[in-house]
């Protein structure tokens, strides 16, 4: 999500970029002022881009959502079908199916996500900096490798007879020491992961957990390290134990930090494709079980080239992402950015 | 309460619990480390195994000998190395370009003066809040309208003035490049290029290091945009190549997990040598909002 990370670094800035000081004023010179221009010349390149491969096609599919278009027909084979497009994708059962899949694999994996963070990375801050630099490292790993590569691994691991998951639980359940608290699970070997209608979903979820809780400890361990060190201390003198300097202290401080984060899981979530893709190889899974949101519209645009029905679906989506933010910037913002 | 004072464990006590919570909490985030780092292990390990030692059913953590034999499979099943260069350049235009571009036009948010301004910075944030899923069909229906189906560009080009990339270099030249400097070249006569070129770009270096990693990581990873617009396998980019042989029968896991193994090698060699800036660069945007 490298677009989506500075959306409250954007929104800070808008509002102090009149105040900033570095601005040079111009001298006006008499008649036309070639110097005038260089500010543009340095921005032409975003100018550029931006208009090219921003706002004229985001137009042009708010355009594009009201035609039939199969895009291997070239443009001609266009033809207006007002909102039609709007309610064939809400007519279709499988634009809900994918929509109940999202929820769920957004709010399951998103909230054990930030339920775990948050108290690893308040034991992390008491750690030594090397322990807790190392620590936080390997946690941090699968932010920053390929989805498609990590989905493909996993795929291997959850694999029913030979995937190393289940060679693990079969371990576990004929072991002697632990075999007492895993035997059960041998009733229900070969586990099928990703072939289970009802196993699929968990497992796509784990992997979307292992993914970014990384992420989300080194948000919460930076935003920890911010709580200076005395108010801490002088709260452990008045007698607060660890989970009470939590509780009241820490978890209130770091505010601003959670309201990011949760910001960030829930757009981040409500757009999951890659693991899903390649954890179901394309298909969506049993029964549809793990078609996502984007998925749906990648199979409607590129496999059953319905490119208009497609831009519908993607608004459709848009309005649900906006929707679901602005809940979360109305009901928590306020106090999420006031901070402490 | 005086009378339970004796019931509260003594100083020592106390002590000995606390360090011994916390000996079992680190080691159950040490374990959770190890766990968390496990996969890439196994798909390293799983890369040097034949096929009867990839589906056998028992536990073992072993290398197989069957390195090479993968490693021929791997490039009879995929264009494995024409897919690598084409992420290699990819990810280094991708990121050079995104540099020039995003250092120019952070430098002139930050510096100048002009009409429009005010818009334009709208629109960046405005941009920003359009997830990539959405645009995904506008993207597509450009890059057609463009003819640039297929080619490499699509990939890389439209994703070099990135609103975070901007921002960054905005923020860095405004808190920490003197105007008096700026004033000071202007004044020896340096025109407004060369005052960029010769004088901020070389101050801009942290920030650029850190939309370096930012923009590599993206471009080394995409996987979306490269599957609607490039179509013939041999303009694939690692990840889709890697992702179409999950398709074909009897699929070979070892060579499969060794094209893996090796596509993860340049982020994560980068990554042991400079874990600190990679964590801090990408979640940069998050920490400083």
């Amino acid at each position: 999500m490298p677009d989506g990370t500075s959306i409250l670094e954007g929104v800070k800035m808008s509002t102090t970029l009149q105040s900033s000081t570095t601005e040079i004023e111009k001298e006006s010179k008499p008649g036309f002022n070639w110097q005038s221009l260089s500010p543009y010349g340095f921005l032409l390149p975003f100018l550029i881009i931006f208009s090219v491969f921003g706002i004229f096609p985001l137009l042009f599919s708010v355009f594009l959502s009201f035609h039939q278009w199969n895009p291997v027909e070239g443009l001609s084979a266009m033809s207006y079908v007002g909102t039609e497009n709007y309610y064939i994708a809400l007519t279709d059962p499988w634009l809900w199916r994918s929509l109940k899949n999202t929820f769920w694999l957004a709010i399951t994996s998103g909230v054990a996500q930030h339920l775990v963070a948050i108290p690893v990375a308040y034991v992390l801050v008491s750690m030594s900096d090397r322990l807790r630099h190392w620590l936080t490292s390997a946690y941090f790993l699968p932010f920053i490798t390929s989805t498609v590569a990590a989905s493909l691994i996993f795929f291997n691991m959850y694999s029913p007879n030979s995937g190393i998951i289940n060679q693990a639980l079969i371990a576990l359940a004929d072991s002697s020491y632990l075999g007492w608290a895993f035997g059960w699970v041998n009733d229900y070997q070969p586990i099928r992961w990703l072939e289970n209608a009802d196993m699929l979903k968990p497992s796509i979820a784990f992997m979307v957990f292992w993914k970014y809780t990384g992420f989300n400890i080194v948000l919460y361990t930076t935003g920890l390290m911010t709580i200076p060190k005395e108010i801490l201390e002088a709260a452990r003198m008045d007698g607060a134990n660890a989970f009470h300097r939590f509780w009241h202290i820490s978890l209130p401080m770091i505010r601003p930090f959670v309201f990011f984060a949760i910001t960030m899981t829930i757009i981040g979530n409500l757009q999951l494709f890659e693991e899903p893709f390649v954890l179901t190889r394309g298909s969506g899974g049993t029964g549809q079980a793990g078609l996502t949101i984007s998925m749906y519209l990648y199979k409607v645009g590129w496999e059953w080239l319905e490119m208009g029905t497609a831009s519908a679906i993607s608004w459709l989506l848009f309005a649900l992402i906006a929707f679901f933010t602005s809940i979360q910037f109305i009901f928590f913002g306020k106090k999420g950015l006031q901070g402490h | 309460m005086k009378t339970l004072a004796f019931l509260k464990p003594s100083q020592e006590v106390t002590t000995f619990l606390t360090k011994a919570a916390m000996v079992l909490l680190a080691t159950v985030l040490i374990l959770s480390a190890i766990l968390t780092v496990f996969p890439f292990i196994w798909s390293a390990i799983l890369s040097t195994r034949d096929r009867s030692e990839i589906f056998s059913t028992t536990i073992s953590f072993a290398l197989g000998d069957s390195l090479a034999i993968n490693y021929q499979r791997l490039l009879e099943i995929m264009p494995f190395w024409q897919a690598m260069f084409n992420s290699i350049y990819v990810a280094f235009v991708g990121t050079t370009i995104s540099l020039l571009f995003c250092s120019m036009g952070g430098y002139a948010f930050a510096v100048f003066k002009f009409k429009g301004k005010s818009f334009l910075f709208a629109m960046l944030v405005g941009s920003m809040m359009i997830p990539p899923v959405l645009s995904l069909i506008p993207y597509f229906l450009i890059v057609q309208f463009l003819g640039l189906l297929d080619n490499h560009i699509a990939v890389w080009l439209p994703f070099t003035t990135t609103p975070f990339g901007i921002f960054l270099i905005r923020q860095h030249v405004v808190s920490s490049i003197p105007k008096e400097l700026l004033e000071a070249a202007k004044l020896d006569g340096a025109g407004e290029f060369r005052t960029y070129w010769s004088v901020v770009l070389p101050l801009m270096k942290p920030a650029l290091a850190t939309l370096a990693i930012v923009q590599f990581v993206f471009f080394w990873n995409m996987f979306m945009q490269p599957l609607v617009v490039l179509n013939s396998p041999d303009q694939y980019v690692i990840t889709q190549a890697l992702r179409s042989v999950q398709g074909i029968p009897n699929t070979p896991w070892g060579s499969v997990m060794l094209g893996t193994t090796i596509s993860l090698l340049p982020i994560l060699i980068t990554y042991v040598c400079a874990s600190k800036q990679m964590i801090s660069g990408l979640t940069s945007g998050a920490v400083k909002g």
